[in-house]
């Protein structure tokens, strides 16, 4: 048997995905749902999607393999897929290029994309300054505030960014305002979504850009070691970069998938971004998932040092495998996170994302309990650059 | 069976005139405040209420609904608050729902519309359902005997307007237009195409909401809708008014000015 869906069709994973929209967007979604599903089959678009991504991302990403931290994590053998290598930094670039050759092709002219730490954000105006396409991102004012570099980035890269005032003021705010604005604007302009969250076929087609990390990391596992690792861990905010890697994995049913949620000041605290380890099935942002939501329906929310993970809704397919029990999702706290941020700094020379810490984290864990004989690999999505101010704050190293 | 709502679409039709439908968010500016300026509307001269359940991520509503949203929210508003709001004004009008997906899932589907049923309630307004995601919906509304109010958009395809329509009961909710709730200065004309469209594939009555705010605007969507929705127009009021009484009394009198245009010449 299969653990992989077919959700090009439907959009559904088992009870998960689907729809929860205004009609008014019904059609371009079928229009991006058909225009996916064409390039997915096209060789000329593929061809066109790989060369960007040698030329211009730095693909395939390298396997480093980190001999000295991994005395930490009771001497099992540790293996990073380095997506933090790629171009901006993370693996958010994946996706953004193959939506950015979709808005060419659907013959659009201007993309809108929400962010929370403003990775994503910084990638899709990348993609759109690459491309010649018009740029608007959407962000919470909170954030505008916490990472103004980022802001400076992208204004850079000739985007518009505007600071969203509703709500809470954070990312969750930022989607329905693109949401909004793809209501009004839906003839001219492709929503750029971010994570493999919202409506069909969004968690499909983020996923399918993303695929190529594992597909790269399983050949590379397979050349490097005449086998595949015994777990591949990966930090899950919206859940993109552990569905790339998990994905091309799912039916080598001996290799266990390890999704690491943020947790915050801890689960019981009711501070945190757990959404699988701590929420409840619901619909937020266009799909059935888990979701942090009160007695009456309404979202919590969520909270995280990492602002990349700090987001009270989950992709559908991992809500999916959680179910079907084909991976595991744990919670890493903001302490254990930092602790392993430290340690790969320390001993391997590697500033990692906050949100991969949480990966590295798990991985701590793991390690000794699996013991020195097993294999793990580590997807890194992103490098901590843009966290050293959060990180000095976090260590009271005086800037 | 039929609905209040029902009942009030064959009278209107048979007087040949619109209806006017008033929309407020459940606990704003508070919870009687609702239930107050809710009953001027009714005696202003609108015809049915439809009563929304805030909600933390109302992605179809513009800024107006979700400054209200946000008050109701903040002063508590949850199921119990909008069943009671419910049962207070179904005594004096036909009166749905309007409500995002989630809150319905999370307080269960049956129970949710018997409590509709139970309080009142003619049926439930569901802008973010999609038909596609609707069979326990359509079920659950089908065994209690409650309309199911599709929103339907300019962009939506003639194929699709079949669809959505024949699960639909109550009225079709044609949007005006390709955005948020809000006041414009004008009707878009994708309304009226919208309309005629839907005329094709229905005989149900159709209501067009987003955007229609002045007397001017129902009067003129009255000519070739079954219904006039007014919602944001009306939070407007309350929100700037000086003290509730005032709030109430400016409600009261929009209605009377909106309820003048409904005959069709």
């Amino acid at each position: 048997m299969s653990f992989a869906v077919d959700s090009h069709i439907i959009g559904h994973f088992g009870p998960y995905g689907g729809r929860f929209v205004p009609e008014a967007l019904i059609g371009a979604l079928d229009e991006l749902a058909l225009a996916h599903e064409v390039a997915l089959k096209d060789p000329i678009f593929q061809a066109e999607l790989a060369e960007l991504h040698r030329t211009y991302t730095g693909r395939p990403s390298i396997i480093t393999e980190v001999k000295r931290f991994a005395e930490h994590a009771g001497g099992a053998r540790i293996l990073l897929k380095r997506e933090d290598l790629n171009h901006t930094g993370s693996h958010k670039i994946n996706n953004v290029l193959g939506q950015a050759l979709l808005t060419k092709r659907m013959g659009k002219k201007r993309i809108i994309a929400e962010t929370g730490a403003g990775q994503h954000g910084v990638a899709a105006a990348t993609a759109a300054a690459l491309m010649g396409l018009e740029c608007v991102v959407y962000m919470g004012e909170e954030d505008t505030k916490r990472q103004s570099l980022n802001v400076a980035r992208m204004k850079l890269l000739g985007a518009e960014v505007i600071p969203v005032t509703q709500g809470s003021k954070t990312l969750k705010d930022a989607i329905n305002e693109a949401m909004r604005d793809w209501v009004t604007n839906v003839d001219t302009t492709h929503y750029m979504l971010g994570t493999v969250a919202g409506p069909h076929p969004f968690p499909t087609m983020v996923r399918d850009f993303h695929r190529v990390i594992g597909v790269e990391a399983r050949e590379q596992c397979l050349e490097l070691m005449g086998r595949l690792p015994d777990a591949i861990l990966a930090c899950i905010g919206g859940g993109s970069n552990a569905i790339g890697i998990f994905h091309p994995f799912l039916d080598d049913v001996n290799v266990r998938l390890i999704g690491l949620e943020a947790g915050g000041s801890g689960i019981e605290s009711g501070l945190h971004a757990a959404t699988i380890s701590g929420g409840s099935p619901g619909v937020l942002h266009g799909t059935r998932s888990y979701v942090l939501q009160d007695a009456n329906g309404q979202t919590v929310e969520s909270h995280s040092i990492s602002a990349g993970l700090d987001y009270p809704g989950v992709g559908p397919e991992h809500a999916y495998l959680n179910d079907i029990g084909r991976a595991e999702y744990r919670a890493i706290t903001d302490a254990q996170a930092m602790e392993a941020f430290a340690l790969l700094c320390k001993t391997e020379g590697i500033i990692p994302a906050i949100e991969s810490a949480h990966a590295l984290a798990g991985a701590m864990q793991i390690g000794k309990e699996l013991g020195s004989e097993a294999v793990l690999l580590v997807n890194l999505s992103g490098r901590g650059d843009k966290d050293v101010q959060t990180a000095a704050d976090y260590f009271g190293i005086p800037l | 069976m039929s609905t209040p709502l029902d009942t009030l679409f064959v009278r209107t039709r048979s007087e040949n005139r619109a209806a006017l439908i008033g929309y407020l968010p459940a606990g704003f500016p508070t919870q009687q405040g609702c239930i107050d300026a809710l009953t001027a509307m009714v005696e202003g001269g609108v015809d049915a209420i439809e009563i929304g359940y805030p909600y933390s991520d109302p992605v179809m509503d513009g800024p107006v609904i979700q400054a209200a949203a946000d008050t109701s929210l903040r002063n508590g508003t949850g199921a119990a608050e909008v069943m009671a709001t419910l049962a207070a004004i179904a005594k004096i009008a036909p009166t749905v729902v309007m409500t995002y997906w989630n809150p319905i899932e999370k307080y269960g589907v049956d129970k949710f519309l018997a409590d509709i049923k139970g309080n009142g309630g003619s049926g439930v307004i569901t802008p973010d359902l999609t038909i596609e995601e609707s069979d326990p919906w359509i079920a659950a509304s089908t065994s209690h005997d409650t309309n199911r109010i599709y929103v339907v958009a300019p962009s939506t395809l003639e194929e699709r307007l079949r669809k959505v329509t024949a699960a639909t009961s109550g009225f079709v909710y044609a949007a005006s237009l390709m955005g948020v709730t809000g006041t414009r200065t004008t009707v878009s004309s994708s309304a009226r195409g919208l309309v005629s469209r839907l005329r094709e594939v229905t005989d149900l009555p159709i209501a067009v909401g987003l955007g229609v705010s002045t007397p001017e605007q129902a009067s003129e969507v009255a000519q070739y809708a079954d219904g006039v929705i007014v919602g944001s127009a009306f939070i407007r009021l309350l929100q700037e008014a000086h003290n509730p009484q005032d709030g109430i009394a400016k409600v009261r009198a929009l209605a009377q000015d909106l309820a003048k245009g409904l005959q069709r010449s």
